[in-house]
């Protein structure tokens, strides 16, 4: 048994930055308006996914393990301290003392285990079930056979303990995501279909009220277990707000945060003004704009054909047309994620190059192909620039221009021969290289209805990525990534997607707002980590 | 009259269990899958094979719709594929916006049309005339999110005479009303012209003017009275024009209507939310038309129901 125990680090380093932590920290109060074009679909935490609702219902939702703010390194969050298994598979989470609901109920470690059973339990629909495929009873749970998780254990009342049935290195990534955050049974079951509208959590803020089509607002948790956050007093959510109707509010004053970002059409003028300096923060997202073809079907069943298509594209002059919102992307995974190879510069634009690729593919005078995209601007303009690249070395693509649904379904079922994949782009759930791999490039996605649309299936580099993932050892982190950067290096030379930009972020808010930039990009929270700014005129 | 209304009733009705089955069948025939929606990007084919069955998707098609009609019958428009949450009161708690949205369109458009039709009229292949008419060939031809923005960028944001979108006072409403209402004002006003140049020719206008009554008030005595009936006929009609036009002009001003749900539901492929919204708008248009039928006897008695 190999004893972590941070919380006691944590502590000491806690005592030691104490009072120059107090004299900086920013005080309590005030209030910030974020505004978005759609409606939030649900607070629920184990149903809600997507970009908009997650980071709200981190706001009001914990889990056992959380990420430093602005950051992707693990910690503690409802869990003081934990331990791992020499053999990895048992995780033992000693639990805070006086977390609370806020309904004023304590947290205990019965809530732990309900909120794991409910996030697997077929009758949820939650769309992440599947991330806890490792703990023990997993199958019996989701097959409908049994009502509870053979692998959770309550240890006493204030540990818990988690059997896997493989050991998991994502494991603790895993007790961070929205997914396993902790919920409360009673009121669960006193909301019954209502419970997403009517939040419930121990996080930082407390669900206030929800007018449908208009607005949520969350008030500050003044019983929350960190004390100093969260700053803001009141945090409004307003919807059915146009972005460009959205930044002429901000600009008068009415707004502190344009949820959906700078529209493109207005992107240069905002960014031209020197006024907006300090207003907007620029950050890093874990993510990757891609092109998939489908190596089950000819043409692109031959590698040569899926090189030259990598060639072809030059990715510098799409992310001009995007008006430098991202950086040219080299290989699937993006900078800022760990196991990314700054060695590997992937396949250089050079048409020339990629003409005589698909002469010795026997395709000299080249082929006709389709090429799907959504339908929201700037997706189909850029799908229209790859389109350009691939007839300059002789590949004519027609473009299929889709709603979202139409193009996932078309990916899902293999009809797609190529995708861009801008607008549904994989978005990292964690930090973690393997949650880049398994359900968009391993075999597990490969199949009908999955989320692999090059339909690629590599058996021997799956291996190789479960055996990564089964080093959970502290001192084996540093092999396990090496050994994701060789298969992500591996699945570069397959060439199953052409990676076209990593998109960066730019957060426009009001003068009104403080905090550290990296908190107006939060790789984890997006936009912003509502839990850490602050309002100025509070101070 | 009693018979009529009772025929055109169950007319109504044929045509809402229509409507429903049209929607049903052309939301499954859209190449898109909403398990996979809902299911997610991790999921695996056991759970997505679960949902389906969940959800009744792995029925034949005409078990299915069997089942919604006979849930619809009974008021229950069923449960939200991405919030869910019931979609009837989902519905419910956004239909007074769009009402109120459309009394203040319709509003407007009478404001804009009666008065520029009469004004056209009365300075008939003038100036006057001519302008009025070219403005309204724009205001009829404008798409409205265009117009919408425009109105919001010039009143809200360089003037601030009225709040940049949102809802909940007089003042929220009036950009959105005349979104809505200028296109239909813009037709009223050619309605209004021609009406009242027809009127003006008629023998009881001619022995006005014989007996020395002022050009005033011969329009808006004599001719207004008479001219505005066939508008009136029309504003039943308006209801159906306005249902589309909400879509647009509600994401335009943050309106939180069924518009906006329409809007959102689609992009989401959440088929309950698009089946219920349409079920409703159709309702409202075929009450609108039948609304505008027995209207127009009550205003010009040569027309009779038959």
């Amino acid at each position: 048994m190999r004893a972590l125990l941070i919380s006691t680090a944590a502590a000491f380093a806690l005592l030691a930055a104490a009072p120059a932590a107090l004299a900086q920290s920013p005080k309590q109060g005030g209030a910030a308006v974020v505004t978005f074009n759609n409606d939030l679909t649900t607070l629920d935490p184990q149903v809600g996914y997507d970009w908009q609702n997650w980071s709200v219902i981190k706001s009001i939702f914990d889990g056992l393990m959380d990420y430093k703010p602005g950051t992707t390194e693990l910690e503690p969050d409802l869990a003081e301290s934990y331990t791992v298994s020499d053999d990895g598979l048992t995780y033992t989470f000693k639990l805070r003392d006086g977390v609370k609901f806020h309904n004023g109920r304590a947290m205990t470690p019965a809530d732990v285990k309900y909120s794991l059973e409910r996030a697997v339990n077929p009758a949820t629909q939650s769309p992440g079930g599947g991330y806890f495929s490792a703990i023990d009873g997993y199958d019996a749970l989701a097959g409908g056979k049994a009502t509870e998780l053979a692998g959770i254990r309550i240890v006493d009342d204030k540990t818990i303990s988690f059997t896997l049935t493989r050991p998991d290195a994502t494991f603790l990534h895993l007790m961070a995501i929205n997914f396993a955050y902790i919920v409360p049974k009673e009121e669960v079951e006193k909301a019954g279909a209502d419970w997403g509208k009517k939040p419930v959590g121990t996080g930082a803020f407390k669900f206030s009220e929800w007018v449908p089509g208009q607005r949520i607002v969350l008030e500050r948790n003044k019983d929350y277990f960190r004390q100093s956050v969260p700053y803001l007093d009141k945090l409004t959510f307003e919807f059915g707000q146009d972005p460009t109707v959205a930044i002429l509010r901000l600009k008068n004053g009415e707004v502190d945060i344009v949820g959906d970002g700078i529209p493109p059409a207005q992107f240069t003028e905002i960014m031209a003004d020197p006024a907006n300096k300090e207003l907007i923060a620029v950050g890093d997202q874990l993510q990757t704009g891609y092109v998939t073809m489908n190596v089950t079907q000819p043409p692109f069943d031959n590698l040569k054909i899926r090189q030259a298509v990598n060639m072809a594209i030059n990715k510098d002059r799409i992310t001009r047309l995007i008006n430098n919102r991202a950086v040219p992307a080299n290989q699937a995974l993006p900078p800022a994620m760990p196991g990314y190879n700054t060695q590997n510069k992937g396949y250089a634009y050079d048409p020339e190059g990629a003409k005589k690729l698909l002469a010795e593919a026997g395709q000299p005078e080249g082929f006709t192909t389709e090429l799907y995209a959504m339908n929201v601007d700037p997706n189909p303009r850029i799908a229209q620039a790859i389109q350009q690249d691939l007839a300059a070395i002789g590949i004519k693509a027609e473009i299929r221009s889709l709603a979202q649904a139409e193009v996932i379904a078309a990916g899902g079922t293999g009809k797609a021969p190529m995708i861009w994949s801008g607008g549904m782009a994989w978005i990292a759930d964690f930090p973690d290289p393997a949650n880049f791999y398994y359900g968009i490039l391993g075999c597990a996605g490969a199949v009908e209805g999955g989320w692999n649309w090059s339909k690629y299936c590599n058996k021997e580099l799956d291996g190789r990525a479960e055996n990564a993932d089964a080093m959970v050892k502290a001192d084996q982190a540093e092999t396990r990534i090496s050994e994701w950067k060789s298969v992500f290096d591996d699945v570069l030379k397959d060439a199953p997607w052409a990676p076209v930009f990593n998109e960066k972020r730019f957060t426009y808010h009001s003068a009104r707002l403080g905090g550290d930039p990296s908190l107006f990009t939060d790789p984890i929270h997006i936009p912003v980590n509502y839990d850490y700014i602050f309002a100025k005129d509070a101070q | 009259m009693l018979l009529y209304f009772a025929k055109r009733l169950s007319a109504s009705a044929l045509i809402l269990v229509g409507v429903t089955i049209v929607t049903f069948c052309l939301t499954f025939l859209i190449p898109a899958d909403p398990v996979a929606m809902i299911a997610g990007r991790n999921s695996t084919p056991e759970m997505r094979e679960q949902i389906r069955i969940q959800l009744g998707l792995d029925k034949p098609l005409i078990q299915q719709y069997a089942a919604y009609a006979q849930r619809l019958a009974q008021g229950d428009f069923g449960i939200s594929y991405a919030r869910k949450s019931e979609v009837g009161p989902l519905i419910a708690s956004r239909l007074p916006a769009t009402l109120l949205l459309m009394l203040g369109a319709i509003i407007a458009e009478l404001l804009i049309g009666i008065p520029a039709g009469l004004y056209a009229a009365a300075r008939r292949g003038r100036t006057g005339d001519k302008v009025a008419m070219t403005l309204s060939f724009l205001t009829v031809s404008t798409p409205q999110f265009v117009l919408g923005l425009s109105l919001l960028y010039f009143f809200s944001y360089l003037l601030g005479w009225f709040p940049l979108s949102g809802y909940g006072s007089l003042s929220h409403l009036i950009l959105p009303a005349v979104t809505l209402g200028l296109a239909g004002g813009g037709w009223y006003s050619r309605m209004m012209r021609s009406s009242m140049i027809e009127i003006l020719r008629q023998d009881y206008i001619r022995t006005a003017r014989a007996k020395g009554m002022s050009e005033r008030r011969v329009m808006l005595v004599h001719g207004l009275r008479n001219a505005i009936l066939p508008i009136i006929a029309m504003i039943g009609l308006d209801v159906g024009i306005f249902m589309s036009g909400v879509v647009v002009v509600e994401n335009v001003f943050g309106w939180p209507g069924i518009g906006q749900l329409m809007w959102q539901a689609i992009q989401s492929l959440d088929i309950p939310i698009i089946m219920g919204i349409t079920t409703v708008a159709a309702l409202f248009i075929v009450a609108g038309n039948l609304l505008a039928d027995l209207v127009a006897p009550l205003i010009d008695p040569r027309i009779r129901l038959r």
